[in-house]
């Protein structure tokens, strides 16, 4: 195999182009900086990709995809290209009982093309739990050296919400929220009685115009990618401003391999495989930004293997793919015989929800530690493959009798999903496995998974308060499908809800974490790991929105560092 | 309150995209797309040649369709809405349906040969009600065990009966889902009535 070197050097090479890989392309070089941007997967195209107000008659698949695979969970068709849980020719591995899986996005923009856009900003505590209930680890930085990146991202990116004062769920910069479906009003009301915390959302989509890109126009439909941007995602918000300054060179179809560290102990070069000629190439960079997703960025590091970081780089503490984290996750839901009377309107929205339940126990002990918070959303929505799968169960029969069940049932559910802050074990954490390969020939990831005990009582938590909520508001309890021994409580699988980090993480001691506050190797100074890996814990509060915040400070310390000749 | 598509496209190109460097695409591009495919399916012949059940077993299938979701007077059904041209090309791409519903198929008039001597289509309706009464209840396999793989046929057909229904023109009209358009505002939740 011939090995081509691009003779060129950049101020920065940016390996991903998601949350973080985006953010750090805008800021730097709209600071003046030359940077190469790596993505494993193609370009986007909006107008080839989404499928924004297509009728699910408009596909002949009638949005089931190929044979179905959307009935069993996979890759809907109407959804915007947004990764998979399996990619063919790059597995990876689950360690003998430990059940973890493993999202992966590859395109540009990577998973903030289909996110949620939950926006939500960790809270002081969040950074100090240690301090505050003695598991875990503080953060090496404060809620106040975050709080002015979570100023420049929401009022760059744009998020709606309102102002409460909630200690668990600080306040930001927020266009006004949209007014509630009737689903929310009527579990408003619930949470009102039950003195359970329910307040506007907080998505990353503009209800006013901002900076060129048009106020939403409600069609419930952000998952299948936004025509007119009015949701946030990398690809369209913050790659295309950077692409503008004519200092990014964007490289798709680039699969990182390796960190090369030169003499000096600094990185010199990553290397990759570019998928289309399957050839090894090289692109030379002052600095490395990694930001391909946690596990992700840290395979790579493990995977950069030299005399000088013979266990990895930026490695020599031992903690990079250890402490992984994902969220607590368990689903409830309810029927609700009001609903049933309501007549035909609009209820679409956002692409998301209208409210929300931060966490509300904060001013008390309770049987477990840290927080969750609670998403819902239910009603009338577009009709979709497999939605009458469970009241076709329930009904049984046929005929006349069956289809009228289906109008009256008709957007009578609400489902909820809990949402909690998991403390890191000894027990979750990944490796490079010692036997395979994926098809570009980089060894893959091994994966080890446990949950703890305190995760568990705070899934019996969410199903009580569940409950609870649904019988407050008349309506009738649905528990998870999701039970039995394998998931107690209905907590649901290790990497599930998508939200893993932690894998390369940062604090004030070299030998404990490897990365310093401002995301940058202990080990190695020209190295930035930004995205979820460099997470202390994982609070409550969906990662994206304190993603961008980190990797805007990282990069804002990158450019000063430049501007003194650090570089 | 809805406005008319004219006048996003009209607000959309004088105002928001002109002089935006973002990747914002113009509505008319994907309302383009979204007119091809409309019109590539109105090319097609009005007749759906199957692509995976032979005539025989289509037309079966049709006729289970026809019953679990039947026209009335408030709409039409499961044939109409194209039900059985959905199930016969996912059908044709997944070897797993080819089993269970093909399998399930014959599975029924085999079992109308052994208890009627014909097969499904060529039974009387009370014939053919009682099969699938027997067919369309979970309970009945405790009294009847040789039910088990039929009524786990039916249980999926009737899914995706379901699912080829509800996801058409007729069938979203038939729900009342009000929506896939665009407002300026949303309007929030109209009166609920009782509460």
């Amino acid at each position: 195999m011939q090995v081509r070197r691009t003779p060129k050097t950049y101020d920065v090479c940016i390996i991903g182009s998601g949350a973080a890989g985006g953010t750090a392309a805008k800021v730097l070089t709209e600071g003046g900086l030359t940077v190469a941007l790596l993505e494993a997967g193609p370009p986007v195209v909006p107008a080839r990709d989404y499928k924004e107000h297509v009728w699910p008659y408009d596909l002949p698949h009638r949005g089931a995809g190929v044979g179905g695979k959307a009935r069993q969970g996979l890759d809907d068709e109407f959804l915007a290209p947004n990764g998979a849980w399996e990619i063919e020719g790059e597995p990876y591995v689950s360690a003998p009982g430990s059940k973890f899986r493993w999202f992966r996005s590859r395109i540009v923009g990577g998973r903030t093309n289909h996110w949620g856009r939950i926006a939500l900003r960790m809270a002081p505590v969040d950074f100090k739990v240690r301090s505050h209930d003695g598991m875990g680890d503080d953060w090496p930085i404060s809620y106040d050296d975050v709080a002015p990146y979570y100023d420049k991202v929401e009022a760059y990116i744009g998020v709606f919400g309102t102002k409460e004062n909630i200690p668990s769920a600080p306040d930001g910069i927020f266009q006004p929220p949209p007014k509630p479906r009737c689903t929310e009003t009527i579990i408003k009301k619930a949470c009102d009685k039950l003195s359970i915390l329910c307040i506007p959302s907080r998505l990353a989509i503009l209800t006013k115009p901002l900076n060129g890109r048009p106020a939403c126009h409600y069609c419930a439909q952000c998952g299948r990618g936004c025509i007119t941007a009015s949701n946030f995602s990398s690809s369209q918000v913050m790659i295309p401003p950077a692409e503008k300054t004519g200092h990014l060179a964007m490289i798709t179809g680039a699969m990182a391999r390796e960190l090369i560290v030169g003499k000096d102990g600094k990185v010199v070069a990553v290397s990759y495989i570019d998928k289309a000629s399957r050839e090894e190439r090289r692109i030379h960079a002052r600095a490395f930004i990694v930001a391909a997703s946690a596990c992700e960025s840290a395979r790579l590091l493990l995977n950069s293997r030299s005399t000088l970081f013979p266990d990895g780089l930026a490695n020599s503490s031992g903690v990079v793919g250890r402490n992984l984290m994902d969220t607590v996750g368990s689903d409830g839901g309810g029927y609700f015989p009001q609903l049933e009377k309501m007549p035909a309107h609009n209820h679409d929205g956002v692409g998301g929800m209208h409210m929300y339940l931060p966490w509300w126990k904060f001013d008390r002990k309770n049987d477990f530690l840290r927080g969750y918070h609670t998403e819902f959303g239910g009603g009338r929505g577009m009709p979709g493959v497999g939605d009458y799968d469970e009241l076709c169960d329930a009904h049984e029969g046929y005929g006349a009798s069956l289809k009228r069940e289906c109008k009256k049932k008709y957007g009578t559910y609400i489902g909820f999903a809990g949402r909690g802050e998991m403390i890191p074990n000894e027990h979750c954490y990944c490796e490079i496995d010692p036997n395979m390969v994926d098809q570009w020939g980089i060894p893959v990831l091994r994966f080890h998974w446990k949950w703890s005990d305190n995760e568990l009582k705070m899934a019996r938590d969410m199903q009580e308060t569940y409950r609870e909520i649904v019988e407050t508001a008349g309506g009738v309890y649905m528990p998870p499908t999701q039970l039995g021994p394998d998931h107690p409580y209905g907590i649901a699988d290790g990497g599930v809800i998508i939200h893993e980090v932690g894998t390369v993480r940062m604090g004030e001691r070299p030998a404990t974490s490897a990365l310093n506050g401002y995301c940058q190797a202990h080990d190695v100074k020209n190295l930035f790991v930004t995205d979820g890996a460099s997470f202390v814990t994982n609070a409550d509060k969906n990662p994206t929105l304190t993603i961008m915040a980190l990797t805007w400070r990282a990069s804002d310390y990158l450019l000063d560092q430049a501007k003194k000749g650090n570089l | 309150m809805p406005i008319s598509r004219r006048d996003i496209l009209k607000s959309l190109t004088m105002t928001a995209v002109t002089g935006s460097v973002l990747r914002v695409i113009p509505l008319e591009a994907a309302e383009y797309a979204h007119h091809m495919v409309k019109a590539e399916k109105a090319a097609q012949s009005n007749v759906y040649t199957p692509k995976f059940f032979p005539a025989h077993a289509y037309k079966t299938l049709q006729s289970l369709c026809q019953t679990i979701i039947p026209s009335d007077d408030e709409a039409k059904g499961a044939i109409e809405a194209g039900a059985p041209e959905f199930i016969d090309l996912l059908t044709s791409e997944n070897k797993d349906y080819q089993v269970s519903l093909g399998g399930g198929l014959m599975w029924l008039d085999n079992t109308c040969l052994d208890r009627y001597d014909k097969l499904y289509l060529d039974c009387t309706p009370g014939q053919q009600k009682e099969i699938l009464d027997l067919i369309a209840y979970r309970k009945n396999a405790k009294q009847d065990p040789s039910l088990g793989q039929g009524i786990e046929f039916f249980s999926f057909l009737r899914k995706m009966t379901a699912d080829g229904f509800f996801t058409s023109e007729i069938g979203i009209a038939y729900l009342g889902y009000v929506g896939n358009t665009y407002v300026s505002e949303f309007p929030g939740c109209p009166p609920v009535p009782g509460e």
